[in-house]
Protein backbone atom coordinates (compact mmCIF):
# COMPACT_ATOMS: atom_id res chain seq x y z
CA UNK A 1 0.00 0.00 0.00
CA UNK A 2 2.74 2.46 0.98
CA UNK A 3 4.60 1.67 -2.24
CA UNK A 4 1.45 2.00 -4.27
CA UNK A 5 0.76 5.54 -3.05
CA UNK A 6 3.09 7.56 -5.25
CA UNK A 7 3.77 11.10 -6.33
CA UNK A 8 3.96 10.39 -10.04
CA UNK A 9 4.52 12.35 -13.22
CA UNK A 10 1.85 12.12 -15.91
CA UNK A 11 4.23 10.62 -18.47
CA UNK A 12 5.45 8.11 -15.90
CA UNK A 13 1.86 7.06 -15.11
CA UNK A 14 1.21 6.53 -18.82
CA UNK A 15 4.26 4.28 -19.21
CA UNK A 16 3.55 2.33 -16.03
CA UNK A 17 -0.08 1.77 -16.99
CA UNK A 18 0.97 0.56 -20.44
CA UNK A 19 3.45 -1.91 -18.99
CA UNK A 20 0.91 -3.17 -16.44
CA UNK A 21 -1.71 -3.52 -19.19
CA UNK A 22 0.60 -5.83 -21.10
CA UNK A 23 2.24 -3.54 -23.65
CA UNK A 24 5.45 -5.36 -24.50
CA UNK A 25 6.63 -3.42 -27.53
CA UNK A 26 7.45 0.26 -27.68
CA UNK A 27 9.10 1.96 -30.63
CA UNK A 28 9.68 5.66 -30.48
CA UNK A 29 11.77 8.67 -31.25
CA UNK A 30 12.04 10.77 -28.06
CA UNK A 31 10.57 14.25 -28.27
CA UNK A 32 9.74 16.83 -25.62
CA UNK A 33 7.34 16.82 -23.79
CA UNK A 34 6.74 13.07 -24.24
CA UNK A 35 10.32 11.87 -23.69
CA UNK A 36 9.79 10.44 -20.20
CA UNK A 37 7.38 7.87 -21.64
CA UNK A 38 10.10 6.46 -23.92
CA UNK A 39 12.61 6.73 -21.09
CA UNK A 40 10.42 4.73 -18.71
CA UNK A 41 9.54 2.14 -21.33
CA UNK A 42 13.23 1.63 -22.15
CA UNK A 43 13.81 0.83 -18.49
CA UNK A 44 10.78 -1.34 -17.85
CA UNK A 45 10.24 -3.38 -21.02
CA UNK A 46 13.53 -5.33 -21.15
CA UNK A 47 12.93 -6.46 -17.55
CA UNK A 48 9.46 -7.70 -18.53
CA UNK A 49 10.66 -9.65 -21.55
CA UNK A 50 9.45 -6.90 -23.86
CA UNK A 51 11.22 -4.80 -26.46
CA UNK A 52 12.07 -1.12 -26.58
CA UNK A 53 13.44 0.26 -29.83
CA UNK A 54 14.55 3.80 -30.48
CA UNK A 55 13.87 4.06 -34.20
CA UNK A 56 15.45 6.44 -36.69
CA UNK A 57 12.38 8.66 -36.76
CA UNK A 58 8.68 8.87 -36.00
CA UNK A 59 7.55 7.35 -39.29
CA UNK A 60 9.62 4.25 -38.63
CA UNK A 61 8.45 4.00 -35.01
CA UNK A 62 4.83 4.01 -36.14
CA UNK A 63 5.59 1.35 -38.74
CA UNK A 64 7.41 -0.73 -36.12
CA UNK A 65 4.50 -0.83 -33.70
CA UNK A 66 2.13 -1.88 -36.48
CA UNK A 67 4.48 -4.77 -37.29
CA UNK A 68 4.87 -5.77 -33.66
CA UNK A 69 1.12 -5.71 -33.14
CA UNK A 70 0.61 -7.98 -36.16
CA UNK A 71 3.07 -10.33 -34.50
CA UNK A 72 0.71 -10.45 -31.54
CA UNK A 73 2.15 -7.90 -29.11
CA UNK A 74 0.32 -5.04 -27.50
CA UNK A 75 2.25 -2.08 -28.90
CA UNK A 76 2.57 1.62 -28.22
CA UNK A 77 4.46 4.73 -29.30
CA UNK A 78 4.57 8.23 -27.85
CA UNK A 79 5.35 11.55 -29.46
CA UNK A 80 4.49 15.24 -29.67
CA UNK A 81 3.12 17.45 -32.48
CA UNK A 82 5.98 17.28 -35.01
CA UNK A 83 6.19 13.51 -34.59
CA UNK A 84 2.41 13.10 -34.63
CA UNK A 85 2.38 14.73 -38.07
CA UNK A 86 4.92 12.21 -39.33
CA UNK A 87 2.99 9.26 -37.93
CA UNK A 88 -0.24 10.14 -39.71
CA UNK A 89 0.21 8.01 -42.81
CA UNK A 90 0.87 4.87 -40.81
CA UNK A 91 -1.95 5.68 -38.39
CA UNK A 92 -4.20 5.61 -41.44
CA UNK A 93 -2.59 2.36 -42.55
CA UNK A 94 -3.14 0.75 -39.13
CA UNK A 95 -6.75 1.94 -39.03
CA UNK A 96 -7.50 0.61 -42.49
CA UNK A 97 -5.66 -2.68 -42.00
CA UNK A 98 -7.27 -2.99 -38.54
CA UNK A 99 -4.15 -3.33 -36.44
CA UNK A 100 -4.54 -2.49 -32.74
CA UNK A 101 -2.01 -0.04 -31.27
CA UNK A 102 -1.87 3.06 -29.09
CA UNK A 103 -0.34 6.39 -30.13
CA UNK A 104 0.29 8.91 -27.36
CA UNK A 105 0.53 12.55 -28.42
CA UNK A 106 1.69 14.94 -25.70
CA UNK A 107 0.73 18.29 -27.17
CA UNK A 108 3.17 21.19 -27.19
CA UNK A 109 2.91 24.61 -28.82
CA UNK A 110 2.84 24.44 -32.62
CA UNK A 111 2.72 24.81 -35.57
CA UNK A 112 5.96 23.17 -36.67
CA UNK A 113 8.66 22.85 -33.98
CA UNK A 114 6.89 25.66 -32.12
CA UNK A 115 7.73 25.87 -28.42
CA UNK A 116 9.03 22.44 -27.35
CA UNK A 117 8.62 22.92 -23.59
CA UNK A 118 5.30 24.80 -23.62
CA UNK A 119 1.76 23.56 -23.53
CA UNK A 120 -1.03 23.67 -26.13
CA UNK A 121 -4.12 21.89 -27.44
CA UNK A 122 -3.49 22.42 -31.13
CA UNK A 123 -3.81 18.81 -32.26
CA UNK A 124 -7.44 18.13 -31.42
CA UNK A 125 -8.55 18.10 -35.04
CA UNK A 126 -5.37 16.42 -36.23
CA UNK A 127 -6.24 13.48 -33.96
CA UNK A 128 -9.32 12.96 -36.12
CA UNK A 129 -8.49 14.35 -39.53
CA UNK A 130 -4.69 14.02 -39.63
CA UNK A 131 -4.66 11.01 -41.90
CA UNK A 132 -6.19 11.01 -45.35
CA UNK A 133 -9.41 9.22 -46.22
CA UNK A 134 -12.30 8.66 -43.84
CA UNK A 135 -10.77 7.55 -40.54
CA UNK A 136 -13.10 6.51 -37.69
CA UNK A 137 -10.81 8.11 -35.12
CA UNK A 138 -10.82 7.38 -31.42
CA UNK A 139 -9.04 9.81 -29.10
CA UNK A 140 -9.05 10.02 -25.31
CA UNK A 141 -7.71 12.94 -23.24
CA UNK A 142 -7.20 12.73 -19.45
CA UNK A 143 -6.65 15.67 -17.06
CA UNK A 144 -5.07 14.18 -13.93
CA UNK A 145 -2.34 11.65 -13.20
CA UNK A 146 -4.80 8.98 -11.98
CA UNK A 147 -6.87 9.64 -15.12
CA UNK A 148 -3.78 9.23 -17.29
CA UNK A 149 -3.18 5.81 -15.74
CA UNK A 150 -6.79 4.80 -16.20
CA UNK A 151 -7.22 6.14 -19.72
CA UNK A 152 -3.98 4.57 -20.92
CA UNK A 153 -5.47 1.20 -19.98
CA UNK A 154 -8.77 2.16 -21.61
CA UNK A 155 -6.96 3.20 -24.81
CA UNK A 156 -5.16 -0.15 -24.96
CA UNK A 157 -8.38 -2.05 -24.27
CA UNK A 158 -10.38 -0.19 -26.89
CA UNK A 159 -7.68 -0.69 -29.51
CA UNK A 160 -7.62 -4.42 -28.79
CA UNK A 161 -11.39 -4.73 -28.68
CA UNK A 162 -11.90 -2.93 -32.00
CA UNK A 163 -8.66 -3.86 -33.81
CA UNK A 164 -7.76 -0.27 -34.43
CA UNK A 165 -5.36 2.48 -33.33
CA UNK A 166 -6.42 4.66 -30.41
CA UNK A 167 -4.92 8.11 -29.84
CA UNK A 168 -4.19 9.12 -26.25
CA UNK A 169 -3.92 12.90 -26.15
CA UNK A 170 -2.15 14.72 -23.36
CA UNK A 171 -0.64 18.18 -23.01
CA UNK A 172 2.64 19.39 -21.56
CA UNK A 173 1.05 20.44 -18.27
CA UNK A 174 -0.46 17.09 -17.34
CA UNK A 175 2.46 15.14 -18.83
CA UNK A 176 5.07 16.89 -16.70
CA UNK A 177 2.93 17.47 -13.63
CA UNK A 178 3.39 15.24 -10.61
CA UNK A 179 0.53 14.36 -8.31
CA UNK A 180 -0.79 11.66 -6.06
CA UNK A 181 -1.87 8.31 -7.41
CA UNK A 182 -2.73 5.04 -5.73
CA UNK A 183 -1.35 2.58 -8.25
CA UNK A 184 -3.65 -0.44 -8.62
CA UNK A 185 -2.20 -3.91 -8.08
CA UNK A 186 -1.33 -6.05 -11.10
CA UNK A 187 -4.27 -8.27 -10.19
CA UNK A 188 -6.64 -5.31 -10.29
CA UNK A 189 -5.28 -4.23 -13.67
CA UNK A 190 -5.51 -7.78 -15.05
CA UNK A 191 -9.23 -7.80 -14.28
CA UNK A 192 -9.75 -4.72 -16.46
CA UNK A 193 -7.92 -6.04 -19.52
CA UNK A 194 -9.46 -6.92 -22.85
CA UNK A 195 -7.68 -8.88 -25.57
CA UNK A 196 -8.13 -8.80 -29.33
CA UNK A 197 -10.39 -11.47 -30.86
CA UNK A 198 -8.28 -14.37 -32.17
CA UNK A 199 -9.17 -17.13 -34.63
CA UNK A 200 -9.63 -20.72 -33.46
CA UNK A 201 -6.62 -22.98 -33.98
CA UNK A 202 -6.41 -25.35 -36.93
CA UNK A 203 -9.03 -23.84 -39.24
CA UNK A 204 -8.51 -24.68 -42.91
CA UNK A 205 -8.49 -21.21 -44.30
CA UNK A 206 -8.01 -18.20 -42.01
CA UNK A 207 -9.57 -15.04 -43.42
CA UNK A 208 -8.14 -11.96 -41.64
CA UNK A 209 -11.01 -9.70 -42.71
CA UNK A 210 -13.94 -12.09 -42.61
CA UNK A 211 -16.64 -9.96 -40.98
CA UNK A 212 -19.48 -12.42 -41.47
CA UNK A 213 -19.62 -13.17 -37.74
CA UNK A 214 -18.59 -9.81 -36.28
CA UNK A 215 -17.67 -6.30 -37.38
CA UNK A 216 -14.35 -6.97 -35.64
CA UNK A 217 -12.85 -10.02 -37.37
CA UNK A 218 -10.47 -12.26 -35.35
CA UNK A 219 -6.80 -11.34 -35.78
CA UNK A 220 -4.16 -14.07 -35.91
CA UNK A 221 -0.62 -13.28 -34.83
CA UNK A 222 2.16 -13.72 -37.36
CA UNK A 223 4.24 -16.69 -36.33
CA UNK A 224 1.34 -18.70 -34.95
CA UNK A 225 0.79 -20.67 -38.16
CA UNK A 226 -1.62 -18.64 -40.24
CA UNK A 227 -0.32 -16.77 -43.27
CA UNK A 228 -2.19 -13.70 -44.35
CA UNK A 229 -1.82 -10.61 -46.46
CA UNK A 230 -1.98 -7.04 -45.18
CA UNK A 231 -2.31 -4.12 -47.55
CA UNK A 232 -3.33 -0.48 -47.49
CA UNK A 233 -5.24 -1.03 -50.72
CA UNK A 234 -8.91 -1.85 -50.39
CA UNK A 235 -9.06 -5.55 -49.55
CA UNK A 236 -11.59 -8.36 -49.30
CA UNK A 237 -11.93 -10.99 -46.57
CA UNK A 238 -8.66 -12.65 -47.65
CA UNK A 239 -6.69 -9.44 -47.22
CA UNK A 240 -5.86 -9.24 -50.95
CA UNK A 241 -6.73 -6.15 -53.00
CA UNK A 242 -10.18 -5.61 -54.40
CA UNK A 243 -11.80 -2.75 -56.27
CA UNK A 244 -15.28 -4.24 -56.44
CA UNK A 245 -17.58 -1.34 -55.46
CA UNK A 246 -19.69 -3.51 -53.16
CA UNK A 247 -16.64 -4.76 -51.25
CA UNK A 248 -15.10 -1.30 -51.09
CA UNK A 249 -18.34 0.16 -49.76
CA UNK A 250 -18.74 -2.64 -47.22
CA UNK A 251 -15.19 -2.26 -45.90
CA UNK A 252 -15.25 1.47 -45.27
CA UNK A 253 -18.74 1.35 -43.77
CA UNK A 254 -17.82 -1.53 -41.51
CA UNK A 255 -14.75 0.11 -39.98
CA UNK A 256 -16.89 3.14 -39.14
CA UNK A 257 -19.77 1.01 -37.89
CA UNK A 258 -17.57 -0.93 -35.47
CA UNK A 259 -16.72 2.37 -33.73
CA UNK A 260 -20.19 3.91 -33.98
CA UNK A 261 -21.77 0.82 -32.44
CA UNK A 262 -19.80 1.20 -29.21
CA UNK A 263 -19.88 5.00 -28.82
CA UNK A 264 -21.64 4.80 -25.45
CA UNK A 265 -19.08 2.33 -24.13
CA UNK A 266 -16.13 4.51 -25.12
CA UNK A 267 -17.54 7.89 -24.09
CA UNK A 268 -15.96 9.10 -20.85
CA UNK A 269 -16.99 12.37 -19.22
CA UNK A 270 -16.73 14.19 -15.93
CA UNK A 271 -19.46 16.52 -14.69
CA UNK A 272 -18.89 19.12 -11.96
CA UNK A 273 -21.79 21.12 -10.52
CA UNK A 274 -23.90 20.72 -13.65
CA UNK A 275 -27.18 19.86 -11.90
CA UNK A 276 -28.52 23.41 -11.48
CA UNK A 277 -26.15 25.08 -13.95
CA UNK A 278 -27.35 27.96 -16.14
CA UNK A 279 -23.93 28.19 -17.78
CA UNK A 280 -21.52 25.43 -18.75
CA UNK A 281 -17.82 25.24 -19.44
CA UNK A 282 -16.91 22.46 -21.87
CA UNK A 283 -13.23 21.62 -21.94
CA UNK A 284 -10.61 18.89 -21.85
CA UNK A 285 -7.11 18.06 -20.63
CA UNK A 286 -5.36 20.53 -18.36
CA UNK A 287 -7.88 23.19 -19.36
CA UNK A 288 -10.59 21.14 -17.64
CA UNK A 289 -8.70 21.68 -14.37
CA UNK A 290 -8.78 25.44 -14.99
CA UNK A 291 -12.50 25.10 -15.70
CA UNK A 292 -13.13 23.27 -12.42
CA UNK A 293 -11.33 26.05 -10.53
CA UNK A 294 -13.30 28.68 -12.47
CA UNK A 295 -16.54 26.95 -11.42
CA UNK A 296 -15.54 27.21 -7.76
CA UNK A 297 -14.61 30.90 -8.13
CA UNK A 298 -17.80 31.72 -10.07
CA UNK A 299 -20.06 29.90 -7.61
CA UNK A 300 -18.55 32.07 -4.85
CA UNK A 301 -19.88 35.06 -6.82
CA UNK A 302 -23.28 33.42 -7.15
CA UNK A 303 -22.98 32.42 -10.82
CA UNK A 304 -24.65 29.07 -11.47
CA UNK A 305 -22.05 27.42 -13.67
CA UNK A 306 -20.89 23.85 -14.11
CA UNK A 307 -18.15 22.04 -15.97
CA UNK A 308 -18.27 19.21 -18.46
CA UNK A 309 -14.90 17.59 -19.09
CA UNK A 310 -14.61 15.56 -22.28
CA UNK A 311 -12.30 12.63 -21.62
CA UNK A 312 -13.34 11.15 -24.94
CA UNK A 313 -12.71 13.63 -27.73
CA UNK A 314 -13.34 11.36 -30.71
CA UNK A 315 -15.90 10.12 -31.46
CA UNK A 316 -17.23 13.48 -30.26
CA UNK A 317 -19.73 12.85 -27.40
CA UNK A 318 -22.58 14.41 -29.36
CA UNK A 319 -25.51 13.14 -27.31
CA UNK A 320 -24.08 14.22 -23.97
CA UNK A 321 -22.92 17.63 -25.16
CA UNK A 322 -26.28 18.16 -26.85
CA UNK A 323 -28.03 17.42 -23.56
CA UNK A 324 -25.95 20.12 -21.84
CA UNK A 325 -26.64 22.60 -24.65
CA UNK A 326 -30.38 22.08 -24.24
CA UNK A 327 -30.23 22.93 -20.52
CA UNK A 328 -28.00 25.98 -20.24
CA UNK A 329 -28.09 29.57 -21.54
CA UNK A 330 -24.49 29.71 -22.68
CA UNK A 331 -21.54 27.39 -23.09
CA UNK A 332 -17.95 28.63 -22.75
CA UNK A 333 -15.34 26.57 -24.61
CA UNK A 334 -11.85 27.47 -23.38
CA UNK A 335 -9.01 25.99 -25.41
CA UNK A 336 -5.27 26.45 -25.81
CA UNK A 337 -5.63 26.78 -29.60
CA UNK A 338 -7.30 29.12 -32.07
CA UNK A 339 -10.66 27.35 -31.63
CA UNK A 340 -11.08 23.68 -32.53
CA UNK A 341 -13.49 21.78 -30.25
CA UNK A 342 -15.69 24.88 -30.14
CA UNK A 343 -16.83 24.07 -33.69
CA UNK A 344 -17.98 20.63 -32.57
CA UNK A 345 -19.89 22.17 -29.65
CA UNK A 346 -21.49 24.73 -32.00
CA UNK A 347 -22.48 21.99 -34.41
CA UNK A 348 -24.16 20.02 -31.65
CA UNK A 349 -25.75 23.07 -29.97
CA UNK A 350 -27.68 23.79 -33.19
CA UNK A 351 -28.32 27.36 -32.04
CA UNK A 352 -30.11 26.34 -28.83
CA UNK A 353 -27.56 28.14 -26.65
CA UNK A 354 -24.82 30.66 -27.27
CA UNK A 355 -21.42 29.03 -27.66
CA UNK A 356 -18.53 31.28 -26.61
CA UNK A 357 -14.93 30.42 -27.52
CA UNK A 358 -12.01 31.51 -25.35
CA UNK A 359 -8.55 30.94 -26.74
CA UNK A 360 -5.09 31.24 -25.27
CA UNK A 361 -2.25 30.71 -27.75
CA UNK A 362 0.94 32.13 -26.18
CA UNK A 363 2.32 28.83 -24.86
CA UNK A 364 1.24 29.65 -21.31
CA UNK A 365 -1.43 27.78 -19.33
CA UNK A 366 -5.01 28.96 -19.69
CA UNK A 367 -5.92 30.21 -16.21
CA UNK A 368 -9.15 29.91 -14.20
CA UNK A 369 -9.25 33.72 -13.91
CA UNK A 370 -9.44 34.10 -17.70
CA UNK A 371 -12.35 31.70 -17.88
CA UNK A 372 -14.06 33.49 -14.99
CA UNK A 373 -13.63 36.85 -16.74
CA UNK A 374 -15.10 35.48 -19.99
CA UNK A 375 -17.99 33.96 -18.08
CA UNK A 376 -18.66 37.13 -16.06
CA UNK A 377 -18.89 39.16 -19.30
CA UNK A 378 -21.40 36.69 -20.72
CA UNK A 379 -23.47 36.73 -17.54
CA UNK A 380 -23.57 40.56 -17.53
CA UNK A 381 -24.43 40.72 -21.27
CA UNK B 1 -6.34 25.60 2.57
CA UNK B 2 -4.32 26.09 -0.59
CA UNK B 3 -0.67 27.11 -0.36
CA UNK B 4 1.23 28.03 -3.51
CA UNK B 5 5.03 27.84 -3.63
CA UNK B 6 7.38 28.91 -6.38
CA UNK B 7 11.00 27.77 -6.29
CA UNK B 8 12.94 29.80 -8.83
CA UNK B 9 16.50 30.04 -10.03
CA UNK B 10 18.50 28.63 -12.88
CA UNK B 11 18.64 25.21 -14.49
CA UNK B 12 20.98 22.87 -12.58
CA UNK B 13 20.28 24.29 -9.10
CA UNK B 14 18.07 21.32 -8.28
CA UNK B 15 14.89 23.31 -7.76
CA UNK B 16 12.67 20.83 -9.57
CA UNK B 17 14.06 18.06 -7.35
CA UNK B 18 13.38 20.22 -4.31
CA UNK B 19 9.80 20.75 -5.46
CA UNK B 20 9.30 17.01 -5.94
CA UNK B 21 10.72 16.24 -2.48
CA UNK B 22 8.45 18.76 -0.79
CA UNK B 23 5.38 17.47 -2.65
CA UNK B 24 6.26 13.89 -1.77
CA UNK B 25 6.67 14.75 1.90
CA UNK B 26 3.33 16.56 1.87
CA UNK B 27 1.64 13.55 0.27
CA UNK B 28 3.03 11.33 3.03
CA UNK B 29 1.65 13.81 5.53
CA UNK B 30 -1.81 13.23 4.08
CA UNK B 31 -2.05 16.45 2.06
CA UNK B 32 -2.91 16.81 -1.60
CA UNK B 33 0.14 17.98 -3.50
CA UNK B 34 0.83 18.86 -7.10
CA UNK B 35 4.22 19.75 -8.51
CA UNK B 36 4.75 21.41 -11.87
CA UNK B 37 7.76 22.93 -13.53
CA UNK B 38 8.80 25.13 -16.35
CA UNK B 39 12.08 25.45 -18.12
CA UNK B 40 13.49 26.54 -21.44
CA UNK B 41 14.91 24.33 -24.19
CA UNK B 42 18.40 24.56 -22.60
CA UNK B 43 19.75 21.57 -20.61
CA UNK B 44 21.26 23.80 -17.93
CA UNK B 45 21.56 27.49 -17.28
CA UNK B 46 18.50 29.43 -18.37
CA UNK B 47 15.64 30.22 -16.04
CA UNK B 48 14.02 27.29 -14.25
CA UNK B 49 11.25 27.11 -11.76
CA UNK B 50 9.35 24.47 -9.89
CA UNK B 51 5.95 25.08 -8.41
CA UNK B 52 4.23 23.19 -5.65
CA UNK B 53 0.64 23.44 -4.50
CA UNK B 54 -0.29 22.03 -1.11
CA UNK B 55 -3.93 21.63 -0.28
CA UNK B 56 -6.31 19.77 1.97
CA UNK B 57 -8.74 19.23 -0.93
CA UNK B 58 -8.39 18.06 -4.55
CA UNK B 59 -6.08 20.42 -6.44
CA UNK B 60 -7.96 21.58 -9.52
CA UNK B 61 -5.83 24.18 -11.30
CA UNK B 62 -2.29 22.79 -10.96
CA UNK B 63 -0.28 25.94 -11.70
CA UNK B 64 0.75 28.73 -9.36
CA UNK B 65 -0.80 32.10 -10.19
CA UNK B 66 -0.03 34.19 -7.11
CA UNK B 67 2.46 32.40 -4.89
CA UNK B 68 2.30 32.57 -1.10
CA UNK B 69 5.94 31.54 -0.79
CA UNK B 70 8.77 32.27 -3.18
CA UNK B 71 12.33 30.99 -3.16
CA UNK B 72 14.71 32.97 -5.38
CA UNK B 73 18.18 31.54 -6.00
CA UNK B 74 19.37 33.98 -8.69
CA UNK B 75 19.13 37.79 -9.11
CA UNK B 76 17.02 37.33 -12.25
CA UNK B 77 14.58 35.04 -10.44
CA UNK B 78 14.32 37.59 -7.63
CA UNK B 79 13.61 40.41 -10.08
CA UNK B 80 11.06 38.37 -11.93
CA UNK B 81 9.20 36.71 -9.08
CA UNK B 82 10.31 38.46 -5.86
CA UNK B 83 9.36 42.07 -6.50
CA UNK B 84 5.62 42.18 -7.06
CA UNK B 85 4.54 39.65 -4.48
CA UNK B 86 1.04 39.72 -3.11
CA UNK B 87 0.44 41.15 0.39
CA UNK B 88 1.42 38.66 3.05
CA UNK B 89 3.52 36.52 0.70
CA UNK B 90 6.98 35.48 1.86
CA UNK B 91 10.21 35.66 -0.09
CA UNK B 92 13.29 33.60 0.75
CA UNK B 93 16.59 34.30 -1.02
CA UNK B 94 20.14 33.08 -1.07
CA UNK B 95 21.78 36.16 0.45
CA UNK B 96 25.11 35.63 -1.32
CA UNK B 97 23.66 34.96 -4.77
CA UNK B 98 20.87 37.53 -4.70
CA UNK B 99 22.32 40.96 -3.82
CA UNK B 100 19.24 42.67 -5.20
CA UNK B 101 16.84 41.16 -2.66
CA UNK B 102 14.44 43.76 -1.26
CA UNK B 103 14.75 44.91 2.34
CA UNK B 104 11.41 43.99 3.79
CA UNK B 105 10.10 42.08 6.73
CA UNK B 106 8.65 39.62 4.25
CA UNK B 107 12.05 38.87 2.76
CA UNK B 108 14.16 36.24 4.52
CA UNK B 109 17.85 36.11 3.63
CA UNK B 110 19.91 32.99 4.23
CA UNK B 111 23.39 31.87 3.10
CA UNK B 112 21.85 28.81 1.46
CA UNK B 113 24.59 27.83 -0.99
CA UNK B 114 27.32 28.72 1.53
CA UNK B 115 25.78 26.30 4.05
CA UNK B 116 25.78 23.56 1.39
CA UNK B 117 29.49 24.16 0.70
CA UNK B 118 30.35 24.15 4.42
CA UNK B 119 28.47 20.94 5.16
CA UNK B 120 29.14 18.87 2.04
CA UNK B 121 32.08 20.65 0.43
CA UNK B 122 29.97 21.36 -2.63
CA UNK B 123 27.22 23.78 -3.67
CA UNK B 124 25.07 20.94 -5.02
CA UNK B 125 22.95 20.45 -1.91
CA UNK B 126 21.80 24.08 -1.81
CA UNK B 127 18.36 22.91 -2.93
CA UNK B 128 18.11 20.62 0.10
CA UNK B 129 19.40 23.31 2.47
CA UNK B 130 16.71 25.57 1.04
CA UNK B 131 14.07 22.95 1.81
CA UNK B 132 15.27 22.83 5.42
CA UNK B 133 15.11 26.62 5.65
CA UNK B 134 11.67 26.88 4.05
CA UNK B 135 10.14 24.13 6.12
CA UNK B 136 11.57 25.43 9.39
CA UNK B 137 10.23 28.91 8.60
CA UNK B 138 6.78 27.95 7.39
CA UNK B 139 6.13 24.41 8.70
CA UNK B 140 4.67 22.93 5.53
CA UNK B 141 5.27 19.31 6.47
CA UNK B 142 6.60 17.28 9.39
CA UNK B 143 10.42 17.21 9.50
CA UNK B 144 10.35 13.39 9.61
CA UNK B 145 8.41 13.12 6.33
CA UNK B 146 10.70 15.68 4.74
CA UNK B 147 13.81 13.72 5.68
CA UNK B 148 12.20 10.50 4.41
CA UNK B 149 11.42 12.15 1.09
CA UNK B 150 14.99 13.47 0.77
CA UNK B 151 16.37 9.99 1.45
CA UNK B 152 14.13 8.51 -1.26
CA UNK B 153 14.75 11.07 -4.00
CA UNK B 154 18.45 11.97 -3.94
CA UNK B 155 21.12 9.71 -5.49
CA UNK B 156 22.14 6.89 -3.13
CA UNK B 157 25.77 8.02 -2.85
CA UNK B 158 24.76 11.44 -1.57
CA UNK B 159 21.97 10.55 0.85
CA UNK B 160 23.95 11.24 4.02
CA UNK B 161 25.40 14.51 2.69
CA UNK B 162 21.94 15.69 1.75
CA UNK B 163 20.38 14.74 5.05
CA UNK B 164 23.13 16.68 6.84
CA UNK B 165 22.47 19.62 4.50
CA UNK B 166 18.77 19.46 5.32
CA UNK B 167 19.36 19.36 9.06
CA UNK B 168 21.84 22.21 8.92
CA UNK B 169 19.31 24.29 7.01
CA UNK B 170 16.78 23.60 9.76
CA UNK B 171 19.25 24.23 12.61
CA UNK B 172 20.59 27.46 11.12
CA UNK B 173 17.10 28.80 10.57
CA UNK B 174 15.92 27.93 14.06
CA UNK B 175 18.92 29.70 15.58
CA UNK B 176 18.63 32.77 13.38
CA UNK B 177 14.91 33.17 14.07
CA UNK B 178 15.50 32.81 17.82
CA UNK B 179 18.07 35.60 17.66
CA UNK B 180 15.45 37.82 16.05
Amino acid sequence: MADRLRLMQGNEACALAAAMAGVRFFAGYPITPSTEIAEQMSEMLPKLGGKFIQMEDEIASMAAIVGASLAGMKSMTATSGPGFSLKQENIGFATFTEVPCVVVNVQRTGPSTGLPTNTAQGDMMQAKYGSHGDIPAIALYPSTVPEIFDMTIKAINISEMLRQPVILLMDEIIAHMREKILVPTQEEVDKMLVSRPKPAKGIDKYLPYDASMSDVPPLAAYGEGYRFHVTGLYHDATGFPTSKPAEVDAKIRRIHRKVNNVVDDITFLRYDQMDDAEYAIVSCGSTARSARRAVVLAREKGIKVGSLQLKTIWPFPEAKVSEVCSKVKKVIVPEMNMGQMVHEVERVAKGRCKVVPYNRVDGEPLTPEEILETLAKEVAW
Amino acid sequence: MRKELRLSGSGGQGLITAGIILAEAAMRDGLEAVQTQSYGPEARGGAAKAEVILSDAEVDYPKVTSPDYILAMTPIACDRYGCNIKPGAKLVVDEDLVPNAPDSKHCYKFPITKISKEITGRPLSANIVALGVLNELFKFVSPERLEEAVRQRVPKASVEDNVRALNEGIRYTREKMQDK
